[in-house]
């Protein structure tokens, strides 16, 4: 109907924004995933896939990985949501900057994370689910303070005061007027916290010791230390059905909740504590918070430092050093990680950036867009793990022998990262307003010009945070690395848990030390993003 | 100048426009006054180029602009909440269409201040648009699209989203614009003030149609229909004959009369009261007094005879 719109949507770029996401995902997610599919099904040492599914030890797993997902949420939106209420209603000094600081856990590499817990933990907790659990909220308390206190911050005041003059006290208000109209993001706050601890690996692995593993830990056991891929593969689909199954449950339990309240701008909403008790209020949840957050990362430095009794920097000099943990010197593991993360971030910002802008455009809500939307979300259910898995079984035998390539590890690592990006892009994309384009074509551009001079500018933002994530997954990403680095050519998150199988004070250290480094690699590349985007910011 | 000749847009079975023809002569202004969904947007879309014709043609200068893309053809279109570049600041609006034809840096920034001072925002280059109030926003949505001096400047309700005062000062300032420019100028509203203030022509549209066009004159004196009356404010149709109000005098009759004052309503310097015949029909007069019969009043009315329009 549009004169316009067939020349915007030019032919080619069209082919390109679809056949180049559709081609990737293709061959390096759904080919794997039949491929664990037809494993898993194919007996081959005498068990049949329902002796696997019915042993006591499967039970077990699944009943763990459960009720710690459950635990681990729940203990997460106990410790978050002062914080998120603190944020959501006052106003007070340092305020943004509280709200960027929260979110650099949920950056750290889960090993990084893991490692930090058994710093700070008495030896007695080390190895259990009390440091499973306490790591899990660490990591994810950004989430809810992000999503809860957002939200929180556009919910009209007005509504709890008019409650107020009807009688209501406190306690009622939050309970009848506050809490139904905090539900949808409490929920879907709730839901992203429940799938990351669901299909916790990292953490439950270096934490877990021999006795706790969640069902992807031990579809890692089961494919590397037992080597027996066929309950590998039949772990992955019990994963799989499990986390289909709670992402349905919560879609519908979102769409009973949403309230349609009427949502008010955040300056209208925030507002100086007054009483003593808002003031100990905001004090106690924020100040609470980062004492949790920041103990543990300052008891991982303090560990990487403790070498022979005293503290010295015995373990960052011997990094130089060949090691018996390793085949090769720690440092180059470092060298590894940065030129990986830079080529699975360049992966996924061309396959995901296309893909946002195949998703969000003109024609966004046909059959052909909604197949390409749920196949973008759905590595994130998969789990890294479970793509590892894949590439090991699927490009094992010519012609697709790619599992020793150096390549696939960049490409294992951008998909994990791809849906991020994917939803960083384009919700931007699809807000940009079709009339500035139209206005910049009767200006005089050309489509080729008006998205040059309209998308890319208002995308490069999104596109420079996009990046800035994607290189941090990339980086402390160690499901799917774990199976297909090379030994002679480990990341840092493969070789620190290298160095933690290891006996030994040194050893130990070198564990502690690489964290340190890891952690400093991610904070560096985080900064470096920021400020290249307000960089350019300023100029277009 | 510009031409449109029985111009057709459906969407599935609804035509939003059903053979519009319409000629703007250069320098005209002509205003297109309609209800929402009448096809007013439509019709300035399909000349923008933004929109595609079922049937019809349109003409700029003799040229017919049929398959001519909306960035080949030299429109202007100010659009109703202005649509301006977020990401850019005010000089980078303004000189958006400037840099699309190629111009060098000099001459942007020198036509930008030079269009800036004409709409009066003299200064403003290095404003984000995002600072700027409502009215400012219109006007550089205003100086953007004037900057590379289009062959022809649409504008779609471009005082719709501004309050009263606002809209009654920048109508000004357009008329003002519009007549120094000697600009072509398509201008569509659904506010009859607009409407009449700006348009030399002005085409009230109905349904997709064009159901009468002529000067504000022509269409107070002589509405071309019962229903184009009604949309003009023109209530008093008898049996297809037009009553103008101001030609319907009324005197206090408390003891008989003809009928009974509903309301009185003041529209700045006449009233209008509504009549209530003992008949059950009720009649419209304008009155310039300032005492004036109440509501509830017992009056009398006569009808000048010269004020009688008879609707075809």
């Amino acid at each position: 109907m549009d004169a316009n719109r067939p020349a915007l949507t030019a032919r080619s770029w069209r082919v390109l924004a679809y056949g180049v996401p559709l081609g990737f995902l293709g061959l390096f997610f759904v080919y794997p995933l039949v491929a664990i599919v037809v494993r898993g099904l194919r007996g081959t040492n005498g068990e049949t896939a329902l002796d696997i599914l019915t042993d006591p030890l499967t039970r077990e797993v699944v009943w763990f990985t459960l009720w710690q997902a459950v635990a681990s949420t729940a203990l997460t939106l106990v410790i978050a949501l002062p914080a998120a209420y603190a944020l959501g209603r006052y106003r007070f000094p340092g305020r943004s900057l509280v709200r960027a600081l929260v979110l650099v856990p949920f950056v750290l590499p889960t090993v990084v994370v893991a490692l930090a817990f058994l710093a700070v933990l008495p030896e007695r907790l080390e190895r259990g689910w009390e440091a499973i659990l306490l790591a899990h909220a660490f990591f994810n308390v950004a989430v809810v303070v992000r999503v809860v206190g957002t939200f929180w911050a556009s919910v009209d005041p007005r509504v709890s005061e008019a409650a107020a003059t009807l009688g209501a006290g406190p306690w009622r208000r939050f309970r009848e007027v506050t809490l139904p109209l905090l539900a949808p993001a409490l929920a879907a706050a709730a839901a992203i916290v429940f799938l990351f601890c669901f299909t916790s690996f990292g953490i439950v692995l270096v934490l877990g010791g021999p006795r706790f593993a969640t069902i992807e830990a031990e579809i890692y056991n089961q494919a590397v230390r037992l080597y027996d891929l066929q309950a590998a593969a039949l772990l992955s689909l019990v994963q799989l059905a499990f986390v289909a199954l709670a992402v349905w449950v919560t879609t519908r339990l979102e769409r009973r909740l949403a309230v349609a309240g009427q949502l008010r701008a955040e300056r209208d909403v925030l507002r100086r504590p007054r009483t003593a008790g808002e003031k100990a209020l905001v004090a106690g949840g924020i100040g609470g918070l980062a004492l949790f957050l920041a103990l543990p990362l300052a008891l991982l430095v303090e560990r990487s430092l403790a070498v022979g009794g005293g503290h010295g920097l015995g373990a960052y000099r011997a990094l130089g050093d060949e090691t018996s943990a390793l085949l090769v010197a720690p440092w180059e593991a470092v060298v590894n990680s940065i030129v990986y993360a830079a080529a699975a971030t360049a992966i996924a910002l061309v396959v995901g950036g296309l893909a946002a802008f195949a998703v969000s455009g003109p024609r966004s809500g046909d059959g052909r867009t909604r197949v390409l939307d749920v196949l973008l979300m759905l590595p994130l259910g998969a789990s890294a793990v479970m793509l590892g898995l894949g590439f090991v079984i699927a490009f094992d035998e010519p012609p697709l022998a790619f599992r020793a390539a150096p390549w696939i590890v960049p490409v294992g690592q951008a998909l994990v990262a791809i849906p991020f990006v994917v939803r960083i892009v384009a919700p931007t994309l699809r807000a940009i307003d079709e009339r500035e384009r139209e206005a910049a074509a009767l200006l005089g551009a050309s489509p080729g010009r008006v998205r040059r001079e309209i998308d890319l500018p208002i995308v490069s933002r999104a596109l420079a945070v996009a990046a800035g994530f994607a290189f941090a997954i990339s980086l402390g990403e160690f499901g799917a690395t774990v199976f297909l680095a090379r030994p002679e050519r480990p990341t840092l998150p493969v070789a620190i848990f290298r160095f933690l199988g290891r006996p030994g004070e040194l050893n130990a250290a070198q564990a502690y030390a690489l964290a340190v480094v890891l952690m400093l690699v991610t904070a560096v590349s985080a900064f470096l993003v920021e400020r290249a985007r307000v960089r350019r910011g300023g100029w277009v | 100048m510009l031409r449109v000749e029985s111009a057709t847009v459906r969407f599935g079975p609804t035509a939003a426009l059903d053979g519009v023809s319409l000629d703007v002569a250069g320098g005209n202004v002509v205003t297109v006054l309609g209800p929402s969904g009448c096809g007013k947007t439509t019709l300035l879309r399909a000349i923008a180029g933004l929109q595609r014709l079922d049937e019809g043609l349109i003409l700029l200068e003799g040229r017919n602009l049929d398959g001519v893309p909306a960035h080949e053809r030299g429109v202007g279109l100010v659009f109703q909440d202005h649509a301006l570049f977020h990401h850019r600041d005010v000089l980078g609006n303004v000189g958006f269409g400037l840099r699309m034809r190629g111009d060098s840096r000099r001459r942007i920034a020198a036509r930008v201040r030079e269009v800036l001072e004409l709409v009066g925002l003299a200064g403003f280059e290095r404003r984000s648009v995002a600072t700027l109030s409502g009215g400012e926003q219109q006007r550089v949505a205003l100086a953007r699209a004037l900057a590379p001096e289009p062959r022809v400047l649409l504008l779609d309700e471009p005082l719709g989203s501004l309050d009263r005062r606002l809209r009654d000062r920048l109508l000004e300032d357009l008329d003002h614009l519009f007549d120094r420019l000697r600009v072509t100028a398509v201008y569509v509203t659904h506010d009859q003030a607009e409407a009449f203030a700006l348009g030399d022509r002005v085409a009230v549209m109905r349904a997709g149609r064009i159901a009468q066009i002529g000067s504000p004159d022509e269409l107070w004196s002589r509405p071309a229909d019962e229903d184009v009356a009604r949309f003009l404010g023109l209530r008093n149709v008898v049996g297809g004959e037009l009553v103008r109000p101001e030609a319907v005098a009324v005197r206090l009759a408390p003891d008989g009369g003809a009928g009974v004052v509903e309301s009185a309503v003041r529209h700045g310097p006449t009233v209008r009261l509504v009549v209530r015949l003992d008949d059950g029909s009720t009649l419209e007069a304008a009155v310039a007094a300032l005492d004036h019969p109440a509501p509830g009043d017992r009056v009398d009315v006569e009808v000048d005879p010269a004020g009688i329009v008879s609707l075809p």
